[in-house]
C-alpha cells in the first residue's frame, strides 16, 4: 500500500499502510526544533503528532521556524 | 491601477505589525510609503546601537521605545498614515485583541518561539486572517534562496533555512529584502496580482 499526499504544495507518495505526523517527519528526515504542521488547514500541535493520521489525498504543510527578524 | 487608485484602496486598510525590529520597522515604513491607512505596531523593546545595522531607526533614537520612534519615523515620511503604537510584550491575549480588526497581520518577531506563538494564537482566535511570516534571512548573499510561498492564510517569506548565529548575523540587505517582500505580499493580498 502507498499513501499519496500533497506536502508543502508538492505531490509525494509514501510506501506505507498508515501515516501519522511522527512517521512523516521520520521519513522526510525532518528534525526541526520549532515547526508548524497543518493537515488540510488544521493546526496539529506537537503532542498530537503521533495520533494525527494522514490520509490519502491530504494536504500537509510543514514549516520549519527559524529565529531572525 | 495607477498610484492614485492604489492609494485609494490602501487608505481604507489596517495592517498589524507584530514586532518592530529589522522586519517590522522596514516593513511598516514600506507600507506607510505606499499609503496604507493605518498601521498597528507593537514591541516591548527600546532602540539599541546594535539595531542600527538593519532596523529603521536613527542614532539619536538610541534608548527610546521602538514603537514611539517608529511612529515618529513613519509620520516624517507619510503624515497621513495613522499609527497605533503598543509598547508591550505580545502574548496570546494581546495578539488576539490588538490585531482583531486588521486586514492583514505581519509577523516580525526575532525568535522562533514567538513566530510559533503568533501562528498558533491566530489559528485559534483569528483563523482566516492573512498572516505574513518572515522565516530565514540571516547572513548575506544568496539572493535566489529568498522566496515566498502561500498555504491558506499563511504567507511565508524568506529562505526558510538560514538561522541567526554568531557567524551568520542579521544584516540590513537580507533582512530588508524579506521585510520588503512581506510588505509586497501585503499589497498583493489587498490589491490582487499586478
Amino acid at each position: 500500500m502507498a499513501i499519496s499526499i500533497t506536502l508543502n504544495n508538492r505531490e509525494e507518495t509514501f510506501d506505507t499502510d498508515s501515516l501519522n505526523i511522527d512517521q512523516l517527519l521520520k521519513m522526510k528526515n525532518y528534525t526541526f526544533k520549532m515547526m508548524v504542521v497543518k493537515i488540510n488547514g488544521n493546526l496539529v500541535k506537537r503532542p498530537q503528532y503521533a495520533e494525527a493520521q494522514i490520509k490519502e489525498g491530504d494536504d500537509v504543510m510543514i514549516l520549519h521556524l527559524i529565529s531572525g527578524g | 491601477m495607477n498610484f492614485e487608485e492604489i492609494k485609494k484602496v490602501l487608505q481604507t486598510k489596517t495592517i498589524g505589525i507584530a514586532g518592530c525590529g529589522g522586519l517590522g520597522s522596514n516593513c511598516a515604513v514600506a507600507l506607510a510609503r505606499t499609503g496604507i491607512g493605518k498601521l498597528i505596531i507593537a514591541d516591548f523593546d527600546v532602540v539599541e546601537e546594535s539595531n542600527l545595522n538593519r532596523q529603521y531607526y536613527f542614532h539619536h533614537q538610541i534608548g527610546q521605545k521602538k514603537v514611539e520612534s517608529l511612529k515618529v519615523n513613519i509620520k516624517l515620511i507619510n503624515p497621513n498614515a495613522q499609527v497605533e503604537a503598543h509598547h508591550i510584550r505580545l502574548d496570546e491575549t494581546s495578539i488576539a485583541k490588538i490585531y482583531k480588526n486588521c486586514d492583514v497581520v505581519v509577523e516580525a518577531f526575532d525568535t522562533s518561539e514567538m513566530k510559533l506563538l503568533i501562528i498558533e494564537t491566530m489559528a485559534e482566535g483569528l483563523p482566516n486572517k492573512p498572516l505574513v511570516l518572515g522565516v530565514g534571512m540571516a547572513g548575506w548573499g544568496d539572493n535566489n534562496s529568498i522566496k515566498c510561498r502561500n498555504h491558506e492564510n499563511l504567507y511565508i517569506c524568506g529562505d526558510e533555512e538560514k538561522e541567526i548565529t554568531e557567524d551568520l548575523p542579521p544584516l540590513a540587505p537580507r533582512v530588508g529584502i524579506v521585510a520588503n517582500m512581506q510588505a509586497n505580499t501585503v499589497l498583493e493580498i489587498l490589491l490582487g496580482s499586478a
